[in-house]
């Protein structure tokens, strides 16, 4: 090719210049993100990108460890009392924001406050039952609650929990946040990278060993990837399954991966309009015959490498929520086909949404060639992910390829997707007992008790399938042999406390 | 001169009006409710009245269009509906990444397309002639995606020579930019190399057949002195003229080649903000580009009269 | 012709039109690049018309065993990340790009002359307005364009098509505009508007076939154009939909592996290369052929 042979003439040159790449200070990190986060104010904030960002930027009131239990940060203890209506969180004391205000009892009052009341809050259905934030002393604070509310508690944990400084209020937070976490914000470039330095006065600075931390925004895997092997980053997220082999391969690099809290599935139109009209979404038999026609395990090993876990439910099978006397389904062809006979559609043709990313289009084109094997002819519907949500909603769908981010809390992988007039329930589905178990399991604390609630609700979910669940993907996290101390958790956070470079 | 500067510049002004209404209108078709994005994951029908509220999208369409018009003859191009980053911010941050990127890629073109052309032109005919045309044809036949994918893969996958991605502005470390910018300037450049390879080489054919290049000639002067004095000089003109043109042109190639190598520019921001359905930022965007275009055009023209004195009574 | 033609003038105008035909036919015929790439178009439109005959595998055919194999006997290619043979994905996504090309230059032909004509011929305020409209699209880049009016219209091979054609409207709306300023004021033109044919007539009996060389040459060009185009697009997601091949959609999946199988990254481009060469030379040569000045 000739334009390759023009270019090899520079190359002595270029060789020599690549000799001088400059490695960073080592009080840096530098960490490679997917996707470019957008607003950078926690009540507004709905990406899953900047809730990374955050974790490095603000600090919470609890946090969740990588056994997602509850741990202490800003709040150091917390009780449940008067039958689960009040929530009171002792503070920790000399917590200071990034403009030098104490935090305090009022500075929750006035986060909270603000989560529920600003105009363009995301954050207003996660805390919807807290009713009223009382100021018991400067380091206690009661949040009085309309009903007994056990998600709420995971909802602290992340961004609803995240505090800001109430000074700040007046002004747009987005462009210049304001928290208490270990670094503070210098300076943004949009779809390039966000940049952060340490705060001198947080109040656990002792396990943060950067002066600067910055994200690069690289929406490739493989360029990312690349990016760490020449230097460029320290760190990455999201790795492709795909690329790890050669991540492993490489010694001066270190790969970590844990199963996250999302799941992916096939979200078929139940009675969402018109188009919930066909034997799919009419008939269970014939969403149990998909279900059946997939082999989950396959379908993980030949777009996923295998690192991603196949499932038949909402939750990860590290979750106390996960119900061990449901393993995940193998593949039945015969039995999917005389389901399909029994239902009377035994050839039959159906529409997939699927957005027009690789990996979505490689998972479904699986599916496509699996179901075909027993007689589901699926055309695929590509869209953009905006406009196949839109559609979703609309009921203008037959069945979508789609999935979540995940929760902690199990309810927010269920609650708001299967239960009558659910937010996110485009299927449409309905079912009295479901809603019945699923409301029961929100206004119980004690987790054994919940897990009998969500149980049930799945034997029935499992047998009339409104979503074939399929796997779980795992968060994969590649970083210099340099980086030590990161923990991998199940939410797929990057937690810079004990990170260190060598 | 001045009339015609004049002139241009109130046809500008309907022009970049209709321009305002195709991009207006064009976005208003996409599908996809830009406050579904911007809603979040769980899309509650609170917040998304209240957005729609917000942002004025609860009005009637022509409605929403002039107060933008308003806005934007007040000086204001609006803000990111996804980050809320206001637009001229935004331009500020990529336009200088952009020009960074488009200048690097003139020059290798130039500095490729016109030895070459000159090249090919005095060797008519010759076997060096074909090649020179070989490798423009072919140089224009590259997709600029692909070539930047290939290069990715061998010079920083493989021989991790450059960074893959990235932006450096050459004000800060002027090393470092010279080591991300080369390749996706490249990738611009080759295109661009290839127009004007070919332009240059018809240009100085046309000069080589002038009365005046022969008498020089027939002086007795060195060729390369003639070909570089006479011939070449002359026959930059139009070259000059095209390059500006091209300039305009290179903003607009480098919506893929930021995108292949992650460039935080002008033409990422807009194709990003495409289907994030980031209304405020396609709008604020597409006009500026719009204005700079026809800046551009102007310019060009200008300079082809200054350089032509002939064309001034026209 | 002569039915129609009241006048003996545009007789004269056809034959000579015919005798520069003959004349430019020649000239292309001797010109051997021309040549070369009138082949290689011919050779892509053959793999593409008999794709299924030539293609080793059925191109949508998965092997879940073959996943991401480099090139071997088997497969000359290699295997995509399905583990499809990627030969023969890129015999029959030909199809999407050829297909792409020629009609999306159609759309923008068959709406850009007709609007052009309009505007050449009548002038005014139309014209104007015509000419407002073109340089508004003009100052927006093509590409930016292209991936609106693809995004608008919802992915798929047709939508990129149309998204195409729709953006180049203004090159062709330009073109025949200013080589109908320059035809009108020929004698023969000016003679059939002395004798009083209808406007329609001369535009659709005179000025068009004197003007359909520069824009059948611009029309070859912009082949190239559009296929970049479409591949640029299905790139980006916007084009061609799965299962189904495209080129452009083949390097899209295959930037995701450009490290694990990179195989997958460089066929398609190389066919983009030379189809889009086969597209410029053949432009190239009718230009040279068609035109006037080198007579």
């Amino acid at each position: 090719m000739p334009t390759l042979a023009r270019l090899t003439r520079g190359w002595p040159a270029l060789a020599v210049v690549a000799l001088f790449a400059l490695p960073a200070s080592a009080a840096e990190l530098r960490i490679g993100l997917q996707e470019d986060p957008d607003i950078l104010d926690p009540h507004e904030a709905r990406t899953f990108v900047g809730r990374i960002v955050f974790n490095a930027l603000c600090d919470k009131l609890i946090d969740t460890d990588e056994k997602l239990e509850f741990v202490p940060r800003l709040a150091t203890s917390w009780t449940v009392s008067d039958g689960g209506k009040t929530l009171t969180f002792k503070l920790r004391e000399g917590v200071k924001f990034h403009d030098g205000t104490p935090f305090d009892a009022a500075a929750v009052k006035a986060n909270m406050d603000r989560a529920k009341e600003l105009k363009t809050s995301r954050r207003k259905s996660e805390v919807k039952s807290v009713a009223s934030v009382e100021v018991v002393d400067p380091l206690t604070v009661a949040f009085k609650l309309s009903e007994p509310d056990a998600p709420l508690l995971a909802q602290l944990s992340d961004r609803a929990g995240m505090m800001l400084s109430p000074a700040s209020f007046d002004k747009p937070v987005g462009p210049k946040p304001i928290c208490s976490g270990p670094y503070k914000f210098v300076e943004r470039v949009q779809n390039d990278r966000i940049v952060l330095e340490r705060f001198a006065d947080h109040w656990e600075k002792d396990k943060y060993h950067f002066d600067k931390v910055t994200f690069r925004t690289i929406p490739d895997s493989t360029v990312r990837l690349a990016n760490l092997r020449s230097g460029q980053l320290d760190m990455l997220e999201r790795l492709a399954a795909s690329d790890v082999k050669a991540a492993k391969a490489d010694k001066a690099l270190k790969v970590d991966s844990v199963v996250g809290l999302g799941y992916q599935g096939i979200t078929v139109n139940i009675n969402n309009g018109a188009r919930a009209d066909t034997p799919l979404g009419k008939d269970k038999r014939v969403r149990q015959a998909l279900s059946l026609a997939i082999d989950r395990e396959a379908l993980v090993q030949v777009v996923f490498e295998g690192l991603f876990e196949p499932t038949a439910q909402p939750f990860p099978s590290s979750s106390p929520y996960y119900d061990k006397s449901f393993p995940v389904p193998k593949r039945d062809v015969a039995k999917a086909k005389a389901l399909l006979k029994e239902a009377g559609v035994e050839k039959f043709s159906f529409e997939m949404q699927v957005a027009n990313a690789p990996v979505d289009q490689q998972v479904a084109q699986v599916i496509q060639a699996m179901a075909g094997e027993v007689g589901f002819d699926i055309k695929l519907r590509s869209s953009e992910f905006a406009t196949m949500l839109n559609a979703q909603t609309a009921g203008d769908f037959q069945s979508t390829r789609v999935g979540w981010s995940g929760r902690v809390d199990p309810d927010g992988n269920l609650h708001q997707f299967v239960t009558t007039g659910g937010g996110i329930n485009d299927t449409k589905y309905s079912n009295p007992a479901v809603d019945k178990e699923l409301n029961a399991s929100r206004i119980v604390y004690d987790v054994p008790a919940r897990k009998a609630h969500f149980d049930a609700a799945g034997r029935i979910l499992r047998d009339e399938l409104p979503i074939i669940y399929l796997y779980l993907p795992a968060w994969i996290w590649a970083s210099s042999a340099k980086v030590e101390g990161f923990v991998p958790n199940p939410d797929g956070m990057i937690r810079l406390a004990n990170v260190k470079l060598k | 001169m001045w009339s015609l500067i004049l002139r241009r510049l109130a046809v500008a002004v309907p022009t970049l009006f209709l321009v305002m209404v195709f991009v207006f209108i064009l976005q208003r078709m996409l599908p996809g409710d830009p406050l579904l994005v911007m809603a979040g994951e769980e899309r509650d029908p609170a917040v998304l009245e209240t957005l729609r509220k917000l942002y004025g999208f609860d009005r009637p369409v022509p409605v929403q269009f002039f107060i933008w018009l308003r806005e934007v003859a007040s000086g204001n191009f609006g803000s990111s509906l996804r980050t809320g980053a206001p637009v001229t911010e935004l331009i500020a941050q990529t336009l200088p990444v952009t020009i960074q990127l488009a200048v690097a890629s003139l020059l290798i073109a130039l500095a490729i397309g016109i030895p070459t052309g000159v090249l090919a032109a005095v060797k008519k005919g010759t076997w060096l002639d074909y090649v020179a045309n070989a490798i423009s044809l072919s140089g224009l036949s590259i997709p600029n995606f692909w070539l930047g994918i290939i290069l990715i893969l061998f010079v920083s996958v493989n021989l991790r020579w450059l960074p893959a991605s990235g932006f450096v502005s050459v004000f800060d470390d002027p090393l470092e930019a010279f080591r991300t910018t080369i390749m996706p300037a490249f990738v611009l450049g080759s295109g661009l190399a290839a127009t004007l390879m070919r332009h240059t080489r018809s240009a100085m054919l046309e000069v080589l057949r002038l009365d005046y290049v022969r008498t020089a000639r027939a002086k007795g002067l060195l060729e390369s002195k003639v070909i570089l004095k006479h011939a070449l000089r002359n026959a930059l003109v139009p070259i000059v003229t095209l390059s500006t043109l091209l300039f305009g042109q290179l903003l607009a190639g480098a919506v893929l080649t930021e995108q292949v190598f992650t460039i935080p520019g002008f033409g990422k921001l807009i194709v990003d903000a495409v289907f994030n359905r980031d209304y405020g930022v396609v709008q604020g965007v597409v006009l500026c580009t719009a204005i700079a275009f026809i800046l551009m055009n102007l310019v060009a023209d200008v300079l082809y009269i200054v350089i032509n004195p002939r064309l001034r009574t026209a | 012709m002569t039915a129609v033609s009241p006048i003996g003038i545009s007789t004269a105008g056809a034959e000579a039109l015919a005798q520069r035909r003959n004349r430019a036919l020649a000239k292309f015929l001797a010109n051997p690049s021309a040549l070369f790439g009138t082949v290689l178009v011919l050779t892509f439109v053959v793999l593409a018309v008999f794709a299924s005959w030539i293609a080793p595998y059925e191109p949508n055919k998965t092997n879940f065993l073959m996943l991401r194999k480099a090139p071997s006997a088997m497969h000359w290619l290699g295997t995509d990340e399905i583990g499809r043979d990627i030969l023969s994905r890129l015999i029959h996504g030909g199809i999407a790009s050829l297909y792409a090309g020629v009609v999306s230059v159609f759309i923008a032909l068959f709406v850009g002359m007709p609007i052009g004509l309009v505007a050449g011929w009548f002038g005014g305020w139309l014209d104007a307005l015509i000419s407002r409209a073109t340089d508004a699209l003009l100052a927006v880049p093509f590409l930016i364009l292209a991936i609106a009016f693809a995004a608008a219209l919802g992915p798929s091979l047709t939508n990129a098509m149309i998204a195409i054609g729709l953006s180049q409207v203004p090159i062709f709306v330009r073109l025949t505009r200013g080589q109908v300023l320059a035809v009108k004021t020929e004698d023969f033109v000016e003679g059939a508007r002395a004798v009083g044919v209808p406007n329609s007539l001369i535009l659709l009996r005179h000025i068009t076939p004197n003007i359909f060389a520069p824009l059948v040459v611009q029309a070859t060009l912009t082949v190239a154009t559009a296929i970049i185009a479409e591949a640029s697009l299905s790139f980006l997601g916007l084009g061609q939909q799965p299962p189904a091949a495209s080129w452009g959609s083949m390097l899209n999946t295959a930037k995701n592996y450009m490290d694990s199988a990179p195989w997958m990254s460089i066929s398609p481009g190389i066919a983009i290369m030379l189809v889009v060469l086969g597209f410029n030379l053949l432009g190239d040569g009718l230009r040279d052929a068609l035109d006037p000045r080198e007579q």
